[in-house]
C-alpha cells in the first residue's frame, strides 16, 4: 500500500495503515513482548518516520500537517518506550494493570540494598578511569542478569507480578549509571 | 531548583552520619531505597533500656532533600519512644524542610526509613516484648 506518496501526501493514506490507537508493538508490527528483536525496530522506526515526517507535509494543507506531527510525536514516544530496556518493561507491566511505584514503594530487598550501598562507596572512591571501568562492568553485569531475568519472567513465565520487583531494580541500576557517567564526564573536566 | 535554607543546612552540615554496629542488640536497622530516582537510605536507632530511642545515624545516597530528610529525622527520632517515632510523617517532612512537590519522595524515604528500622529493632526482640502482638498506637 502507498503511503503519502510523491504526488501530494495525505492523512487519509497515514490513517489507512496506522491507527493512532494502536499499542506501541503493534504500531510497529512488533510481538508484545519483552524480548526485543531492536533491528526489527529500528528498521519499522525509520519506515513509519518517512512517510510520516513534518518535512514530507510542507506543501499541505493544515490537517495534514497537524497529522503528521501528531503521529511523528506519538511514533517517537513508542520508539523511545520500546528502545530502553526499562521503559519497555514498564509498559509491559503497567499495561497489565501493575503498579511498579518507582517513585512511592520504598521497600526493596535488604541484599539488594545493601549491594546499593557497596557499589556507592566504590563510586565515592573511584577517582581514576580504571576504577569507573571495573564498576562499569560491574554494573552491566547486573543489569544484564536482571533484564534476563525480566525476559524469563514477562516473556516465558507470563509471570507479570512477578517481574515487578526486577524491574524495580534494574530502574536503581540505571539510575546508578546515570551517576558512573556523570562520574567519567567529572574525570575529564 | 532552589533548595531551602534548611535543606542546605542539613546538607552542608548533615546531623549523625554514620553507622552503629549491626550485630548489637540495642540497635535497630532500616535500609529503604528509591528507584525512581536510585536514592539508598541506611538508617539506625539505638534503643535504650527505657524503650527511649538514644541515639540514631544515617547513611544516604542521594540528593540534598534526600540527605537533608535523613538528617533530620535522625534528630527528631532521638528521645522518642518507637511507637512515637513511627507516628513521624513525611508530610512533616517535607514541611519542615519545605521540600518542592517533586521532592516529597525524598521524604517518604525518610519516613519509610525510620519505621524499618524500628521494624527491626522490634524482630530482634520479639520474643521479650511483653504482651507481644503489638498494640496500635494512635499518631499524634
Amino acid at each position: 500500500m502507498q503511503l503519502g506518496g510523491t504526488g501530494g501526501a495525505s492523512p487519509f493514506f497515514i490513517h489507512m495503515t496506522l491507527n493512532i490507537a494502536q499499542d506501541h508493538f503493534s504500531l510497529f508490527g512488533l510481538p508484545s513482548a519483552y524480548v526485543l528483536d531492536a533491528v526489527a525496530l529500528e528498521r519499522s522506526y525509520r519506515e513509519i518516520q518517512a512517510r510520516i515526517h513534518p518535512d514530507r507535509f510542507v506543501n499541505s494543507g493544515a490537517a495534514e500537517k497537524r497529522a503528521s506531527m501528531q503521529w511523528t510525536t506519538r511514533v517517537n514516544e513508542a520508539y523511545r518506550t520500546l528502545k530502553d530496556p526499562v521503559l519497555r518493561a514498564k509498559y509491559l507491566l503497567e499495561r497489565a494493570g501493575l503498579d511498579v511505584g518507582f517513585e512511592t514503594n520504598t521497600a526493596m530487598p535488604p541484599a539488594f540494598l545493601m549491594r546499593q550501598l557497596e557499589l556507592r562507596e566504590s563510586l565515592e572512591d573511584a577517582k581514576d578511569a580504571a576504577s569507573l571501568d571495573a564498576l562499569s562492568t560491574q554494573l552491566a553485569r547486573d543489569r544484564h542478569r536482571l533484564e534476563t531475568l525480566l525476559a524469563a519472567k514477562i516473556d516465558a513465565e507470563k509471570d507479570l507480578p512477578g517481574a515487578v520487583g526486577l524491574l524495580r531494580e534494574l530502574q536503581f541500576l540505571s539510575r546508578f549509571g546515570e551517576e558512573v557517567g556523570g562520574a567519567y564526564q567529572a574525570l575529564d573536566e | 531548583m532552589a533548595y531551602s535554607d534548611k535543606v542546605i543546612d542539613h546538607y552542608e552540615n548533615p546531623r549523625n552520619v554514620g553507622s552503629f554496629e549491626k550485630g548489637d542488640d540495642s540497635v535497630g536497622t532500616g535500609m529503604v531505597g528509591a528507584p525512581a530516582c536510585g536514592d539508598v537510605m541506611k538508617l539506625q536507632i539505638k534503643v535504650a533500656k527505657d524503650g527511649t530511642i538514644e541515639d540514631a545515624r544515617f547513611k544516604t545516597y542521594g540528593c540534598g532533600s534526600a540527605i537533608a530528610s535523613s538528617s533530620l529525622v535522625t534528630e527528631w527520632v532521638k528521645g522518642k519512644t518507637l511507637d512515637e517515632a513511627i507516628g513521624i510523617k513525611n508530610t512533616q517532612i517535607a514541611a519542615e524542610l519545605a521540600l518542592p512537590p517533586v521532592k516529597i519522595h525524598c521524604s517518604i524515604l525518610a519516613e519509610d526509613a525510620i519505621k524499618a528500622a524500628v521494624a527491626d529493632y522490634k524482630q530482634k526482640h520479639a520474643n521479650e516484648l511483653p504482651g507481644a502482638p503489638e498494640k496500635q498506637v494512635a499518631h499524634g
